[in-house]
């Protein structure tokens, strides 16, 4: 029995959208959930369902579009405390009547069934929760409830699916949660009589890493979009990042901008880096990596641009006290609000976390450049897919804003392939390689650009000199006669 | 002499509907015939619609109707449907069939 949901095409366009207002969510739908319909969230225990049911609601409410979060589980007293840390003022909403919880009871234990029987009071009571209010979202958490207390005969089927029915003619659209079925999306089947949308919730724990990925599926019809999405749960609420199109697609960018060192702009025609482009600079230990990008954050500030730097390895005293070593004067950049600084430990979190944190300063601050120190911590910690996949998205997620981004690696070998750097180089415009070579009895420092996408550029090795005054880049080294770069 | 004289207790099942539908009326006489038929005319049926007083639905956490609760004496206990087999509601009921 897997009929579609009767056509209202004529009065009510299947393509209008009502937005969840949950970030990152409403890209990856079209611009929202199908109006007047109900849209299935299925997933385990734990998967994340409950939660953004609530954020529909909730986030509509704030919205001025009041909203009824039915549970068939919970007491509404224990829902306002779960849900009193959201970023929605749940209890807030509730005071202010946009927003009502409500506990459907239904007795333990089953039922005997004795013949024909339809949902009708059921109705009723939910029609109450939609009057109080004025109700267009509706959540129900979850439907499944239903099963556990009556067989699922044809009479039990057939009422939900005059349920949804019933909420589509009362203009009504509703997040339904359900429990995750084995070859079917929904244990009991319930999406044969909802819309087309079906959101799946995963949740598991991959190589020490909590991961959680939702899916989008429309499995009737032409569109068959089955992209999986990370997202992070908290106590304030869930949020999705999208997975952009490739950098592959990105217009090619024209302006270049300094690298914050005159002579290494030399060695690059046209003078720096294009705007909007992404490079790695890898090297060993102790080689420099940290000074190169901040050389270029401080040039941005000084252009008057907001600059964000990541770091994953030293604290902010320390970049600060590491960097007056060179003449770069960071603390102005802070007073005057231009420079950010964010470290992190990268195991404290998973890489969605992570990735879910940039972008949420991405929004607020939004920042031209953006030093990512070392990305190398951040990507080690994931499986080869999981690190191309979670790369990929970063850079994305900053080429999507037009930042130019800066990015270190940590190798520990200068010589030798390492698969981490193969995969983060292969993403990047630009690929700088700092090292170390002794020459006239001396250790020197060196740069050389081994790659730069759509720009001539020096492909000798040059010293790197650490002055009082920032960054120099002198001529091209002689052959040295013993050779410490990295590759 | 039927159980609910034997017993000298005052027996109350309420039935629930949305409405008199023809489910409703079906639902209504198959059980006056089964109460009578085993606790006798004193036996009392209350019919409560819930499209009159809806505040009972949520009250009574009733979400399928016709639904048919043995109220007095207790337990309390709760029959969906239309109450086509007899044996089955008294079962549903907890009600002994009287010989």
């Amino acid at each position: 029995m897997n009929e579609s949901p009767p056509d209202h095409s004529a009065t009510d366009p299947y393509n209008e959208r009502v937005p969840t207002y949950i970030d990152g969510l409403d890209i990856v739908l079209g611009g929202g959930l199908p109006a007047g319909r109900s849209t299935l969230v299925a997933g385990g225990p734990g998967a994340g369902k409950t939660v953004m049911a609530m954020e529909f609601v909730a986030r509509g409410a704030a919205r001025g579009e009041p909203g009824v979060f039915l549970s068939f589980e919970q007491g509404a007293e224990q829902l306002r405390r779960d849900f009193s840390s959201f970023a929605a003022d749940v209890p807030g909403l509730i005071d202010g009547g946009t927003l009502l919880l409500r506990h459907i009871g239904i007795d333990g234990g089953s039922f005997e069934e004795v013949g024909e029987y339809t949902l009708d009071a059921l109705k009723i009571r939910i029609g109450a929760a939609l009057d109080q209010v004025g109700a267009t979202r509706l959540a129900m958490d979850t439907l499944d409830t239903l099963f556990a207390h009556l067989r699922g005969t044809e009479t039990l089927r057939g009422e939900i699916r005059h349920l949804f029915e019933w909420l589509h003619e009362r203009g009504v659209t509703a997040v339904i949660t359900a429990e995750q079925g084995q070859g079917t999306f929904t244990r009991h089947g319930i999406e044969a009589y909802v819309s087309d949308c079906v959101i799946l919730l995963d949740h598991r724990v991959l190589e020490g890493l909590s991961t959680r990925r939702a899916r989008v599926l429309k499995y009737r019809g032409a569109s068959h979009n089955d992209d999986e999405h990370p997202f992070l749960i908290d106590a304030t609420g869930f949020s999705l990042i999208p997975i952009l199109t490739t950098h592959l697609e990105h217009d090619a960018p024209r302006e270049q901008v300094s690298t914050g060192m005159p002579t290494f702009d030399d060695l690059i025609k046209g003078g720096g880096y294009f705007r909007g482009s992404s490079t790695v600079v890898s090297g060993t230990a102790g080689t420099g990596k940290s000074s190169v990008v901040l050389s270029y954050l401080d040039a941005a500030c000084r252009r008057g641009e907001r600059a964000l730097y990541l770091s994953f390895e030293e604290s902010e005293s320390q970049i600060m006290r590491n960097m007056e070593s060179i003449g770069l004067d960071l603390s102005r950049w802070l007073d005057e609000g231009l420079l950010k600084v964010r470290a992190r430990r990268p195991a404290q979190h998973g890489l969605e976390a992570h990735l879910t944190e940039i972008e949420r300063l991405l929004h607020q601050f939004r920042p031209r450049a953006v030093g990512v120190d070392p990305i190398t911590n951040l990507i080690t910690v994931g499986s080869e897919t999981t690190t191309r996949a979670m790369l990929t998205r970063l850079v994305d997620m900053l080429k999507e804003r037009d930042v130019t981004a800066i990015y270190t690696a940590l190798v520990y070998s200068s010589t030798g392939t390492d698969r981490h750097l193969a995969s983060v180089s292969s993403v990047m415009d630009t690929w700088v390689v700092l090292g170390s070579v002794y020459q006239e009895g001396e250790r020197k420092r060196t740069i050389h650009i081994r790659k730069s996408r759509g720009i001539q550029h020096s492909h000798a090795l040059h010293e790197l000199i650490m002055t009082d005054d920032g960054l120099e880049v002198g001529g091209p080294m002689d052959e040295p006669s013993t050779v410490e770069s990295s590759r | 002499m039927s159980a609910a004289e034997r017993e000298g207790e005052r027996w109350l099942v309420r039935l629930y509907v949305a409405g008199m539908t023809p489910t409703a009326h079906r639902a209504l006489s198959n059980l006056e015939a089964i109460i009578h038929d085993n606790l006798g005319e004193d036996a009392e049926i209350e019919v409560v619609d819930l499209l009159e007083r809806p505040q009972l639905a949520e009250d009574e956490k009733i979400f399928a109707v016709p639904t048919a609760v043995r109220h007095m004496p207790e337990p309390i206990r709760k029959v969906i449907g239309d109450f086509s087999d007899a044996e089955k509601t008294l079962v549903g009921l907890d009600i002994r069939p009287s010989r």
